[in-house]
């Protein structure tokens, strides 16, 4: 109980991030329209791959000879940057499809 | 200095994702918030490439497998998002988020790794001066790593499902082992983290094994109506691994991301399970179309069916047709000669409207997507509530491969598995003509009697292959 206290005192910031990014996501998804949804939720799906990050620090730090943990990495960065890539690939190509139509009215 | 300036990209990352979203939520600005958030992505991603320093001041290395791996995931990932077809949009949804869960678990794997080739007597000496916080950070890896396979297998679970490549598996019992997998896991993690003869890497592997069995039996018995609910959960839950590794590194961008897209996920799960009118749980736990209330069918079996050229003479001299899409519709990428008979029916002055379910189809909005590629109007799509008010007033309803969500028992049938459900009333209207492949029950299992009712009207064959059948009749009319 002790620990888990200071761990919180030592990561305040961190919990404070994490209380207000749960609010704010709340926030911001109560209000969409459900024509959005599924772009919606392909947005977020592109932007948990922020992962990628702890990746690439991970592969970044690994030893030259510990081709365990180079190989298990570079998979890592490999599937973090498909989630990424294909994940805002994908939305934009919904989305894009909204686009044409509201021209071709307009 | 290279740190503070990595400390403004992770800001600019943290602001473009909040952004972002928020311009998601907003027909008119939902591209350019994507674009917003994968530049902030794309901010955050270099400035750690180059501008991270390890705890020791040293720089990152490995700068040849990092790009590779880069260059190869960026190349697969465009490619696959590119070509996909338009109806394979959930699909791929479900692919991107199974990665992400992975890529959180291969993290843990790592940094585990790391763990165990640290001089055991350093170890111990760290532990003892960070008092209890070394078992927090095993914690941390040992919840991304749960959370990621889970996140991982069920993702490709609901992937094949989506694709018609798996389908529901129940046994008697499943609830049980469901919850011991998970027990197991569980206690295996507590006892890794408490005992010092459990902290090995087969425990360790142990535990993913188990995760990603956990993970492919919480989504096996889900009827594949309900995959879209799925998705959001593991959406969430990928959201909370990569939020694991924010702790684990300190990283704020990774937290924001990732609790961010936790929390939306959970709510627009919610949401979902609202449109339905069920219960979170009575989602997950696969209740849906098990044993089917199909006495009722069973008393009277008789459907009518309708020809092309009646159901044309039916459509052509109405006054206001509304079309219920559904994934019918969708397999058969048969959007655009939906809009081309549209088009058609409108010349010959009848008014058509398109009544859109919530869920219809395999996730919220894909109808509303698939419509607005074949370019059909805005204003054309009518949600339920305004539907329902509209269906009095309607002379034919043409149902295109939608089932479930036109299901009357959801209104009637208190001993229905979807009892409760708001589903699109288009008895109300004159005449009901229904395009299905076959008689059998649609992806929840359940038997629909909309179909055995006086005013409706089978039509039988592909919805793509149908409607080009239909146009032609009309234009011979």
């Amino acid at each position: 109980m002790i620990s888990l206290l200071q761990f919180l005192h030592d990561h305040l910031e961190m919990a404070y991030i994490v209380v207000l990014s749960i609010f704010l996501g709340v926030e911001v998804i109560s209000r969409v329209p459900s024509v959005l949804h599924t772009p919606l939720m392909s947005g977020a799906n592109a932007i948990h791959g922020v992962v990628i990050i702890g990746a690439i620090i991970v592969m970044g730090q690994a030893s030259p000879d510990n081709y365990f943990a180079l190989i298990i990495g570079f998979l890592a960065v490999i599937v973090g940057t498909l989630n990424v890539v294909g994940g805002f690939v994908v939305t934009d190509r919904m989305l894009d499809m909204f686009r044409t139509r509201k021209k071709k009215e307009a | 200095m290279a740190v503070a300036v990595l400390s403004l990209c992770y800001l600019i990352g943290s602001i473009t994702f909040i952004v972002g979203l928020k311009m998601l939520s907003h027909p008119r600005t939902a591209r350019r918030g994507n674009l917003v958030a994968a530049a902030g992505m794309g901010i955050a991603i270099i400035g750690t490439i180059f501008l991270y320093r390890t705890d020791d001041g040293l720089p990152l290395h490995n700068y040849g497998w990092i790009f590779s791996g880069l260059i190869i995931g960026g190349i697969i990932g465009t490619v696959l998002a590119r070509k996909v077809k338009m109806t394979a949009m959930p699909e791929m949804v479900s692919l991107f988020n199974g990665m992400g869960g992975l890529c959180a678990a291969l993290i843990s794997v790592n940094e585990f790794d790391h763990l165990l080739h640290v001089d055991p007597l350093l170890f111990v000496i760290g532990a003892l001066v960070s008092g209890n916080n070394l078992i927090l950070h095993v914690f941390i890896i040992l919840a991304g790593l749960i959370i990621g396979s889970i996140s991982f297998a069920g993702s490709m679970i609901a992937l094949g499902k989506l694709a018609g490549k798996i389908g529901v598996w129940r046994f008697q019992g499943q609830q049980v082992v469901n919850i011991a997998v998970l027990l197991i896991t569980l206690l295996l993690a507590i006892g890794l983290l408490t005992t010092n003869t459990f902290f090995n890497g087969w425990i360790f592997g142990l535990i993913m094994l188990m995760a990603l069995l956990y993970g492919v039996l919480f989504v096996m018995p889900i009827g594949g109506a309900d995959m879209p609910v799925v998705i959001s959960v593991l959406n969430s839950c990928t959201g909370i691994a990569a939020a694991c590794g924010g702790f684990l590194y300190d990283n704020q961008v990774m937290l924001t991301g990732g609790i961010l897209v936790g929390s939306a996920g959970a709510i627009l799960t919610v949401l979902m399970c609202k449109a339905m009118n069920r219960s979170l749980k009575n989602v997950l736990l696969g209740s849906f179309g098990g044993v089917q209330s199909d006495h009722a069918a069973q008393a009277q079996q008789s459907y009518k069916e309708i020809t092309v050229s009646d159901a044309a003479v039916v459509l052509a001299y109405a006054k206001k047709v509304m079309i219920v899409p559904g994934y019918g519709l969708a397999v058969a990428q048969a959007q655009h000669t939906c809009h081309e008979l549209e088009k058609l029916l409108e010349e010959r002055g009848v008014e058509v409207k398109y009544a859109i379910h919530p869920v219809a189809g395999r996730m919220p909005g894909h109808m509303n997507v698939l419509l607005a590629e074949a370019d059909v109007s805005y204003e054309k799509l009518l949600e339920m509530e305004q539907a329902n008010s509209e269906f009095e007033t309607t002379d034919a309803v043409l149902v295109l491969g939608a089932n479930d969500v036109v299901n009357p028992a959801a209104k009637e049938d208190p001993g229905s598995p979807i009892y409760g459900m708001p589903v699109l009333e288009v008895e109300k209207a004159g005449t009901i003509i229904v395009n299905k492949r076959s008689m059998k029950p649609g992806y929840a299992g359940i038997e629909n009697m909309l179909f055995y009712r006086p005013k409706t009207a089978m039509l039988f064959g592909d919805a793509k292959q149908v409607l080009q059948q239909l146009i032609q009749a009309i234009k011979e009319l």
